[in-house]
């Protein structure tokens, strides 16, 4: 499993929460909820992904089925 | 070694949750459960080299195979639910977290019911 994938993670965390004040700030409200939401929605899906191959490797792995 | 690895990259998501809680972004959520799998993935080989072995001592002492299947079913649900219910946990959902627990409890029970029933059976046989 890839470790680089925290710091991508963390760094769109970070870039999504600065522009969420910046285009706060800016006055376009929408915009930043926007910004925000998209942001968690690729993350999600990267999360998922990764989730669902951990729980395929403990079906193998304990014979779960 | 592979200890040193682990711990390490367990601090470092430790401090990334921190930073980006102080961010008051809320994506520190994703970083745990990201840390979790990627800490499990790399126990996984270890994981099955001990089951494995496990599974050949209980073949070479002709034990019934099935109780160990099944003890294996348990411990994977039981590592399951406890993953699920610390996430929620560490999200403040406490609430969340007992509901997961309550379900893995039951369908750890359902598990063990049949080797239940055989112990009963062969309680009957032996008393006279």
């Amino acid at each position: 499993m890839d470790i680089d994938l925290i710091f991508k993670i963390a760094g769109i965390g970070m870039v999504t929460a600065v522009l969420h004040t910046v285009l706060s700030k800016a006055g376009k409200e929408e915009y930043a909820y926007l910004t925000t939401l998209v942001g968690i929605i690729i993350v999600l899906g990267v999360v998922i992904n990764l989730v669902s191959k951990l729980f395929d490797n403990i079906k193998v792995l304990f014979r779960l089925y | 070694m592979e200890v040193f690895q682990i711990v390490g990259f367990g601090l470092i998501a430790t401090i990334l949750v921190v930073i980006l809680r102080s961010v008051r972004s809320d994506f520190a959520i994703y970083i745990s459960i990201l840390a979790g799998v990627i800490i499990f993935s790399m126990i996984i080989q270890h994981l099955s080299y001990i089951i494995d072995t496990i599974r050949d001592l209980s073949r070479r002492a002709n034990l019934e195979i099935t109780y160990f299947s099944t003890i294996l079913k348990i411990i994977g649900t039981a590592y399951i639910v406890e993953f699920g219910a610390q996430l929620s946990r560490d999200a403040g959902e406490n609430s969340i977290a007992m509901k997961i627990e309550l379900a893995g409890k039951i369908i750890i029970m359902t598990l063990a019911i049949p080797i239940l029933l055989s112990l009963m059976d062969l309680i009957v046989k032996i008393m006279p």
